[in-house]
């Protein structure tokens, strides 16, 4: 483990034991209901974990499952403290949910889909899928908006019978249930585009707001340099395996028998020397990965995350245009049906009112994800600069200590090497 | 101090109308007046083939027996050299280590002496002789400059210009003369690494292998006093020595002795010193077809092994050598590979420096938030760490591949510790055959003898063939007399050869252990250093940040 604190990477929970917490949680077990009741807004936590992974199944069945493990006083959760199941397909679930219903926020990431079979269940890989599965939904408790959402309560709650019917269910209604919006959007697209042919004019795509430009370019580059820090940081982790050391080790301990007298005394030191340090290497790999390396990955991911959100608001920023078009046709249709056919003009004027509102949705979802984005953009930078921050600070301790470990192992050596030396010269040969 | 035994024989060379002789402390058996036969000859020197100016060499001898005589020797400190140098071990103090280490150094007068070399500025030039490839043959000569105080060298600083297979040559005599002893190796011809690599590349190299060649054999306190190496340092113009390749002269020679050796005319013919000497390629053809037969009836358990309790503990002695080398070569290897691991281990660091830098770079750009441009100083603040330590890693490697070019050097020097081995079996070899020979033919006199005197008043052709063998068996007593006494000598060396290579293998081995590890433990307290400056700050530029982590998973926005 890293030496510094990397709170937020490792499996802890941030409890906030206040009183008032204390108080409302005792209240509720004598009560015995099982909702909690409501606590004040500074004083609720939400403290999850991830931990224990477990190979279930055989052969091509087989998948990792993790106890999620919830402590909390919000309103809504059934208990104090509650421990279920799950894999990675349900936190792929939860993930999707999430992203549906919160347009406009970005949806913390998932670790990676692993398509290589044969790596999945190395024992680094689970880790570091654990680590970052545990990241994912401590990021979504600390989330001022999506702490509140219902499909993270049935995640956290719902034991395994209810859990499954619960998943069952929901695929089916995505199968099923075409929100209305996809509705229109289908509709809206075939009549934009005889609208076109009949208006003869171009239909703006895309915002033309500069700033938005400026930023759209910004998380493009940061991508870029992202990925570029973290591929390096990953060379740097794989150089801390130490395998030359511990052979170079190897062979001078060998050396240092064939030779023998103080000499090979000599040798043996330092050959032993040598594989302790490859091995002070190693440990010090695992840190560098989990450390330095997976947050660098964990924030090119987050920005993956900015670009759906992105992908989002130019969605919502076409159906708002489609339907705002949508709306005029409407309405000069009207007008010419008040002239040419007044018998259909009621008709016209429901469902004039109807698109109205679609249009006014449409709106309203568009401007609410452009609200959002900009605060979640300050929030994302803050985050960063901390994250990150704190990786570089445990990657400077890590070298730091290494370095220091290393002149201090051959620091050592040096009397020793003194003394066989002249051991050596006073002996003759 | 090692005890100088058996150098008589190059005591009396007589190169010259005058007496050139190295009279040093250690000068020790004299062959009464008898030419070495390898040895340089008048005819070598004088020989119309080869631009040797001979003056210039009158010149040097005359100061060398000049010097001979005089015991007061102004000893140069090695300050000039010094300055002059570059050198390739890195330092002062390095330098010091290649004038105190070689062996036993000071003459009689216990002054330190010393013979540095330098190799330097290679040229192309064009070969006179017409040659099958249009334009000529090119090749490259190498300016060597000695500085020395040896009295055997006459002049303090020589000059000359010389080819690789002047070197080729070099080595080859010094094999051909110096039997027994642990020569440094020569470097490789390398014929496909000169295609593989870039031509500056590889005449980069070939210089300094060179330059590491000569000063090895200047370390070497017998070598450094040959007229061989002592020619080929301050011999103007071609050198006088070809290569020993010449296979079709020698063949020629070889098949030329035959006939004669065949009817039994040429042992006469032959001077006793030759016999004694190892059988060379094509000069003698039965007498190595001869030895081999002998080394048959040796190898085969026929012949009765030695009894002498030396060879036990010679057999000892090479049964460890054999096994050092073993060890030495994977050690050497592991070396090889850590060098080249850390070698990349910096650069992967400086290239993390780098990328972060851009990543700085380019959030301080775009700075539309103040937490952008901290988190700009947060990883411009290790890249710069990283970029320092990647410097760091690349000096300190420098500086190891230096120290642990010891074990790479006493690698090679196993092969020279092979040729002197072989050189005390063939020496064997050659005694046995000739002690067999004689017994032979010692008995086939003893039978004549017997069969003549069977015949009434004598058997005149029988015994003018008696007094033929007689004149044979006295000339080959001869030949093993000289033989056992080659044979000794060259065991002698062995010995002190073999000690004199442990105790230096010893004593620099340590001074590797010591400038290595020094080495690691200085870097790494430099890039320790480096490294906590930034975790520190690192870690006050997190303690100000506005709102911790912690805080926000509480709040509600």
């Amino acid at each position: 483990m890293s030496v510094s604190s990397s709170s937020h990477h490792s499996d802890h929970s941030y409890i906030l034991n206040s009183p008032g917490a204390m108080a409302s949680r005792q209240r509720s077990s004598l009560r015995g209901t099982s909702s909690l009741s409501p606590v004040a807004p500074d004083q609720q936590y939400l403290s999850i974990s991830v931990t224990d992974p477990v190979k279930l199944g055989m052969g091509v069945q087989a998948y990792i499952s993790y106890r999620v493990t919830t402590k909390t006083n919000m309103e809504d959760y059934r208990g104090v403290e509650k421990m279920v199941i799950r894999r990675y397909s349900d936190f792929a679930w939860l993930h999707e949910r999430l992203s549906e219903k919160y347009k406009g926020i970005f949806i913390p990431p998932l670790p990676e889909k692993s398509a290589v079979e044969k790596f999945r269940f190395s024992a680094e890989f689970i880790e570091v899928r654990r680590r970052a599965l545990d990241v994912f939904l401590h990021r979504i408790a600390s989330h001022p908006q999506l702490r509140f959402s219902e499909d993270l309560r049935n995640f956290l709650q719902a034991d395994e019978e209810i859990w499954a019917m619960e998943r069952a269910r929901s695929q089916e209604g995505t199968l099923f249930k075409k929100k209305p919006s996809d509705f229109m959007q289908i509709f809206k697209d075939v009549q934009s585009k005889v609208s076109d042919v009949v208006l003869g004019k171009e239909k703006p795509l895309e915002e033309s707001n500069p700033d938005y430009e400026k930023l759209k370019h910004y998380i493009l580059e940061l991508e870029e340099h992202l990925g570029e820090s973290q591929k390096q940081a990953f060379r740097v982790v794989k150089r801390h395996r130490g395998q030359a050391l511990s052979e170079f080790g190897r062979a001078v301990k060998s050396l240092g028998d064939c030779e023998g007298g103080s000499l090979g005394k000599a040798f043996s030191g330092l050959g032993g020397r040598s594989e302790f340090l490859s091995y002070k290497l190693q440990n010090q790999a695992q840190d560098l990965l989990m450390n330095f390396e997976e947050p660098l990955k964990e924030y090119m991911r987050t920005v993956q995350s900015i670009k759906v959100v992105m992908g989002d608001r130019a969605q919502a920023f076409r159906q708002q245009q489609e339907l705002s078009e949508a709306t005029k046709l409407k309405e000069i249709n009207l007008e010419k049906l008040r002239l040419v056919r007044p018998d259909r003009v009621a008709e016209a004027e429901i469902e004039l009112r109807e698109m109205r509102v679609q249009c006014d949705e449409a709106t309203r979802r568009f401007e609410e994800i452009v609200k959002r984005m900009q605060k979640e953009l300050v929030r994302f930078q803050e985050d960063k600069t901390h994250d990150l921050g704190l990786a570089f600070h445990d990657f400077a301790e890590g070298q730091a200590q290494l370095a220091n470990d290393t002149a201090d192992a051959w620091r050592t050596l040096l009397p020793d090497l003194e003394s066989w030396s002249q051991v050596a010269e006073n002996n003759g040969i | 101090m090692m005890s100088f035994e058996g150098r008589g024989s190059l005591d009396s060379v007589n190169l010259d109308r005058q007496d050139y002789d190295y009279r040093s402390a250690m000068s020790g058996i004299t062959l009464s007046g008898e030419t070495h036969p390898l040895a340089l000859s008048e005819e070598d020197l004088s020989s119309n083939e080869y631009e040797v100016h001979d003056d210039t060499y009158v010149h040097t001898q005359d100061n060398s027996s000049r010097n001979n005589t005089g015991v007061e020797i102004a000893v140069e400190p090695p300050s000039y050299a010094d300055a002059v140098f570059t050198p390739y071990m890195g330092g002062r103090e390095d330098m010091q280590e290649t004038v105190g280490s070689s062996g036993p150094l000071s003459s009689r007068n216990g002054f330190l002496e010393y013979v540095t070399i330098t190799v330097t500025d290679p040229q192309k030039e064009q070969e006179n002789t017409a040659s099958l490839v249009p334009g000529g043959n090119t090749y490259f000569t190498y300016l060597i400059i000695t500085h020395t105080n040896l009295p055997e060298y006459g002049t303090n600083n020589s000059s000359v210009r010389r080819r690789f297979r002047d070197v080729v040559a070099l080595a080859d005599r010094l094999a051909e003369v110096f039997r027994g002893y642990f020569i440094p190796p020569r470097p490789d011809k390398s014929v496909v690494e000169s295609q593989v690599m870039h031509k500056q590349e590889f005449i980069d190299q070939r210089r300094l292998s060179l330059e590491k060649y000569l000063r090895r054999l200047a370390n070497h306190p017998d070598l450094r006093k040959s007229k061989e190496l002592k020619f080929f340092l301050q011999c103007q113009g071609r050198f006088p020595l070809t290569a020993s390749i010449d296979m079709s002269s020698r063949m020629l020679d070889g098949a030329a002795q035959l006939p004669r050796q065949l009817f039994g005319q040429s042992s006469v013919a032959l001077p006793p010193q030759e016999i004694s000497q190892p059988a060379k390629g094509g000069r003698d053809l039965v007498r190595l077809f001869k030895e081999m037969k002998q080394s048959f009836t040796n190898d085969w358990g026929s012949a009765k092994p030695l009894a002498f309790e030396e060879d036990k503990e010679f057999i000892e002695k090479k049964g460890k050598l054999q096994d050092l080398e073993h060890e030495l070569n994977e050690a050497s290897l592991q070396a090889e590979s850590l060098v080249q691991a850390q070698l990349e281990d910096g650069e992967v660091m400086g290239e993390l420096g780098l990328a972060l830098i851009k990543l700085a770079k380019f959030e301080i750009e775009e700075a539309l938030v103040s937490a952008q441009k901290v988190h700009a100083l947060d990883a411009r603040r290790i890249a710069t760490a990283a970029v320092k330590a990647s410097r760091f890693y690349r000096e300190a490697n420098a500086q190891s591949v230096k120290h642990l070019d010891h074990l790479h050097d006493y690698l090679s020097m196993m092969q020279a510790a092979h040729a002197a081995f072989s050189d005390r079996s063939n020496a064997l070899l050659t005694l046995q055959t000739l002690l067999a020979d004689l017994s032979s033919m010692n008995s086939r006199v003893e039978k004549l003898s017997a069969a003549s005197s069977k015949v009434f008043g004598g058997d005149k052709s029988r015994n003018r063939r008696i007094e033929e063998l007689k004149e044979s068996v006295k000339i080959t007593e001869e030949a093993c007399e000289l033989a056992q006494k080659e044979y000794d000598q060259i065991k002698a060396r062995n010995r002190t050869e073999f000690q004199r290579f442990n105790s230096e293998r010893q004593r620099d081995f340590f001074h590797m252990l010591k400038g290595f590890i020094h080495t690691q433990v200085g870097y790494a307290e430099k890039i320790a250093h480096v490294w906590k400056k930034v975790a520190e700050e690192a870690r006050e530029s997190l303690s100000k940040s506005p709102e911790s982590y912690t805080t926000r998973s509480v709040a509600i926005s």
